[in-house]
């Protein structure tokens, strides 16, 4: 491995920098700060844009989260999926309305953000960085899919495998050593936003998941008496 | 059983009243059969519960507000919680906070009962949570409410030198421009017979013009005041709203609380509850409610708000219920609501009822409380108390005693005279009329409200000829028979009426130490956690 020294860093180094931070601080600030998990949302403050900012970005977002993660985890079906080109034109062109949906939200939530007076006192120093973080990381993806395209394949072939190299401890940045630098703009941000993840309220994103659909309709809590 | 996510909470456990019998409850037309037989009156067969529950009533609520002051010097004088009230008091007819609450169609607060029987939650139903949880569509707005705000008193010392005096102008608290008060908390007090506030109240619904009319008259309209807290349900639409599963019921109490630790701001709550006693603190990114003052309840105290109140208006003690009728008597028709809400209740005196209760684990100090209840007098033995708005079908435990006030009656040649039939009107010439408070404290039944109001005039016809003795004997039996009361009853709801001490007024149960889910904490302490028993203090997130 004759990666060069800076490619070591960003596509080594600083993703476990990135991934343990992630792990450990968000664990531990669950442990110590539980209050602190929250989606901080501000519709109480400002109700109509609200639904035009929040519900394209969230929409958006999840579904480009999601594709993502897809192609991380079984990227030979997605290739197989690819194998045709009509059925690589749908997803291209799926993948690129998510995320100019995204984009869309986003830009509209900054908007929303900055002009409202009220909202502006409960926005923070770390809620900027991450706008601007999320605003790079968007247009970013949004420019590869449209000047880089396939990405879907090629993010099969290359970078599920970086990913994987990562995650068994075993790193190889020879897959990503050749991308274009708008892709290694969109991969090092990735990471540095997951290690940002902790500090900012996208932790909100983590206690998503709850047995609400399936909990009884009542929740009653007793002291001292075991549950019936 | 979702117990393992309580983690480290005082080995807390969820459980649920509708578990024993979840199935059995799916309501047919032929309510009861062929679901689990069983006599209701029996209660080897029940699982009972305590509730701590309330009375207010508004006979003698003066809407002074000293309640509302209380409690917000208390629990709400922090940032992001300014605007809550709550305790607030509502002149009625009127609007109401926040503004036209009770206006289901604007707030979509409540269950409602589906054609086959069930009930859902107007608002986010579990189905309709994935969709909507990015974007409440039925979450208030602060505009709502209102924009609380405060007075750049600053003005006064650092203005330049003009021509006029400087002026402490209003700032808003939210963020400190200047602001143009536009509605604030009590906006409307005393405003009955305007056309912007008591014309519009949710519940001059189905009054006809000439009632209408009878309420805003000029020079004899009539308003009453309605203080209002959290009803603390039995059937809880917040609780059952909360994604998180943050709310709950204290199961020994039936206190409703929100878990701050565990509130992901979803806002569901705020939209759920149909009395819009779940507000949302816009620093903390939080849900929070009225917690009826458990610090002071578990040290034998009385809620803040029942403690201050200048009228004495405000009663509380335990009632016994069965939890496994819940969610049947929750999917009654609007009409049998009332009934059936009180066919839960139990009789703290009957044996069997002791006897179950103990095996239920409630211990002998609560029954006893339960045995000196007012609200059971109130509700269950003297049936003239009501809850509000049952028709939302969360099963308040709030109940009040509709106000007879004014006693005048609504015809004009009308004029008290002594010692005759008029002396105090007949309820159905009541100057509020009977359709609005049935509105109110009915589910839109007349009846039940009438019967309340019968016996209140019977006490007053009785009391007249006991004390005065300008109405003859004969007249006030008369009075009393027609409403269902004896004289000892109508000397017992006078006393308890008219002569209340605290320990009458207020039968707290022993909270026993080894029972209270919080640790006790000196007061002071427990306002600068917010009442939630933080370490540290809060702090917002990230």
């Amino acid at each position: 491995m004759n990666a060069r020294p800076m490619d070591q860093f960003l596509f080594i180094a600083l993703p476990y920098v990135c991934l343990f931070t992630f792990l450990l601080m968000t664990i531990y600030r669950y442990r110590q700060q539980s209050f602190s998990y929250s989606s901080l949302s501000s519709q109480f403050l400002e109700n109509k844009q609200h639904f035009w900012a929040v519900v394209p970005f969230h929409y958006g977002i999840l579904a480009v989260t999601a594709g993502h993660l897809i192609a991380f985890l079984i990227p030979r079906s997605i290739l197989a999926w690819n194998s045709h080109p009509l059925r690589l034109y749908i997803l291209e062109i799926s993948a690129l309305v998510c995320g100019l949906l995204t984009l869309i939200g986003l830009i509209s939530l900054i908007a929303r953000r900055g002009t409202t007076t009220r909202i502006r006192k409960v926005t923070t120093v770390t809620d900027w960085i991450l706008f601007a973080m999320l605003l790079i990381q968007t247009v970013s993806g949004v420019a590869i899919a449209l000047f880089h395209p396939w990405g879907s394949s090629w993010f099969a072939t290359n970078l599920s495998p970086y990913l994987w190299s990562i995650f068994k401890l075993n790193p190889d940045v020879s897959f990503v050593t050749a991308m274009p630098h708008l892709v290694k703009l969109h991969i090092v941000l990735a990471f540095l936003t997951i290690g940002f993840f902790p500090f900012t309220r996208l932790v909100h994103l983590l206690v998503i998941p709850n047995p609400y659909l399936w909990r009884k309709t009542q929740v009653v809590r007793w002291y001292g008496r075991k549950s019936e | 059983m979702a117990a393992g996510r309580m983690g480290g909470l005082c080995g807390t456990n969820f459980e649920d009243p509708f578990e024993r019998n979840p199935l059995t409850l799916a309501l047919s037309p032929s309510r009861g059969e062929g679901t689990k037989q069983r006599n209701k009156q029996d209660p080897t067969l029940m699982q009972i519960r305590s509730q701590v529950s309330m009375v207010f009533h508004l006979d003698k609520c003066i809407g002074c507000h000293t309640c509302s002051v209380a409690c917000k010097n208390v629990w709400t004088d922090r940032k992001g919680a300014e605007y809550m009230w709550w305790n607030n008091v509502e002149t009625k007819p009127g609007t109401g906070f926040p503004t036209k609450w009770e206006d289901q169609e604007k707030y979509k607060g409540g269950f409602e009962r589906n054609d086959d029987g069930s009930l859902s939650i107007k608002s986010t139903s579990k189905k309709k949570i994935i969709p909507n949880i990015f974007h409440n569509p039925h979450m208030p707005s602060m505009d709502d409410y209102y924009e609380p705000w405060t007075y750049d008193y600053q003005n006064l010392f650092t203005a330049k030198e003009g021509s006029d005096q400087p002026t402490a102008g209003p700032i808003s608290m939210i963020d400190g421009e200047k602001i143009d008060v536009q509605s604030g908390p009590n906006w409307d007090d005393d405003l009955g017979g305007s056309e912007i506030y008591a014309a519009n109240d949710p519940n001059l619904a189905g009054l006809t013009e000439q009632q209408r009319l009878q309420l805003s008259s000029v020079e004899r309209l009539v308003f009453f005041y309605l203080p209002r807290i959290c009803n603390h349900c039995l059937n809880p639409c917040c609780v059952a709203s909360c994604p998180s599963g943050a709310l709950y019921k204290r199961g020994e109490d039936g206190i409703v609380l929100i878990d701050q630790q565990k509130c992901r701001a979803w806002r569901s709550c705020v939209a759920a509850c149909p009395y819009k006693k779940t507000y949302f603190n816009w620093f903390t990114g939080k849900s929070e409610k009225c917690i009826l003052c458990f610090p002071r309840l578990e040290t034998g105290q009385a809620p803040a708000c029942f403690h201050s109140c200048v009228g004495r208006i405000r009663y509380l003690g335990v009632l016994l219920y069965d939890a496994d009728r819940l969610e049947e008597v929750a999917k009654l028709p609007d009409d049998e609501l009332v009934e059936g809400q009180r066919s839960l209740i139990m009789n703290p005196h009957d044996p069997a009822v002791i006897a179950q209760a103990k095996k239920d684990g409630i211990s002998d100090g609560v029954i006893e409380a339960a045995q000196n209840s007012p609200v059971y007098k109130f509700v269950m033995e003297w049936k003239i108390a009501l809850p509000p708005h049952i028709e939302y079908r969360t099963l308040p435990m709030l109940f009040y005693v509709p106000p007879m006030s004014p006693v005048q009656a609504s015809k004009p040649e009308d004029t008290i005279h002594h010692n005759s039939n008029n002396l105090f009107h007949d309820i159905d010439d009541s100057r509020v009329p009977m359709k609005f408070l049935a509105n109110l404290f009915g589910g839109g039944q007349e009846g039940v409200v009438r019967y309340a109001l019968a016996k209140q005039k019977a006490v007053r016809w009785h009391r007249r000829a006991e004390t005065v003795g300008d109405i003859d004997r004969a007249t006030a039996d008369r009075m009393l028979h027609e409403a269902n009361c004896t004289r000892e009853e109508a000397d017992a709801i006078y006393k308890l009426t008219a002569l209340c001490t605290y320990e009458e007024r207020f039968v707290i149960p022993p909270m026993h130490r080894e029972q209270a889910i919080e640790m006790m904490k000196e007061p002071h302490e427990h306002r600068a956690e917010t009442g939630f028993g933080f370490v540290g203090g809060q702090t917002r997130g990230m």
